[in-house]
């Protein structure tokens, strides 16, 4: 029990760390295909936060959606339209007033986030699905369980949402004639 | 003694990984970066909606990510198609010199 908790101690602390360090190196890196490759280092260690949390389908669909389809869509976008190497001479943070004003009112909502979150962490009641049930019936199945009893309304517009964003994308992208 | 992990230590990580990625919507100058911060952003809300349902034990949270991840997927589909339009129309995708609806 003791070791279990101090692998888990290890692993959170490497994954958090890595995870804040990409998120900053997606900030200040100047090529967007840096800032992609980085993206992708924070989406994987969200995804062992998630395995950590003990919530394996979500860390799998992060990987396969995030890390995948949607960061391949993004480098496929920018290899495509061959952006410039911008911002060249000049330092990407603190370089014009409106830039420290913006970094202050963010600084302003993290401290909010953290008083928030350590005022009162996490009020509610517990529900019934606690890691042993999830254990007994199986993580995929009661997510799937619950998408097609609750939350079947939100599934079927999801699916609606999807097809309207193919149609959307297919007709933006269309040489006009 | 160590005990196993606070849900503070998940929230507090989320929380920095939001307020970097708002750093960057707000810094950045390219289209691009500006649509990975946001997409960071919703790591860290998933991050936050995860933990909650792990230390709350209900099954919600994994849900509510699921829908997240459709409606980003959309977005990204949407957004990127944008950027090349824009791109083919205009030249650039600096934000800066996109000010076709600027008064």
């Amino acid at each position: 029990m003791i070791a279990g908790s101090v692998f888990q101690w290890i692993a959170f602390v490497l994954t958090a760390l890595t995870a804040i360090f990409a998120a900053v190196m997606v900030v200040t890196r100047r090529s967007p295909i840096h800032s992609a490759m980085f993206l992708v280092l924070n989406f994987i260690c969200i995804a062992i936060l998630y395995l950590l949390l003990n919530s394996q389908f979500i860390a799998i669909v992060q990987v396969m959606i995030y890390a995948g389809a949607i960061m391949m869509l993004v480098i496929f976008v920018i290899m495509l339209l061959s952006v410039e190497e911008e911002e060249e001479k000049k330092r990407i943070i603190c370089s014009s007033p409106a830039k420290v004003i913006g970094i202050l009112l963010v600084l302003i909502l993290f401290a909010l986030l953290i008083y928030g979150v350590g005022v009162q962490v996490l009020p509610g009641e517990g529900g019934e699905y606690t890691p042993e049930r999830i254990a007994q019936i199986g993580e995929i199945k009661a997510v799937a369980g619950l998408l097609f009893t609750k939350f079947l309304f939100p599934f079927e517009v999801a699916s609606i949402l999807l097809l309207v964003g193919i149609i959307g994308a297919v007709i933006l992208s269309k040489k006009e004639r | 003694m160590l005990s196993s992990i606070p849900p503070i230590c998940y929230l507090i990580v989320s929380a920095l990984i939001f307020a970097i990625g708002a750093v960057g919507v707000l810094v950045r100058r390219n289209a691009i970066v500006i649509f990975m911060c946001i997409e960071m952003m919703l790591g860290g809300v998933n991050l936050t909606l995860i933990t909650a349902a792990h230390y709350l034990h209900s099954l919600d949270g994994v849900l509510m990510v699921f829908f997240v991840m459709t409606v980003a997927a959309a977005e990204a589909a949407v957004g990127l198609a944008i950027f090349v339009l824009l791109f083919r129309g205009r030249g650039t995708i600096k934000v800066d010199e996109i000010n076709l609806l600027k008064w």
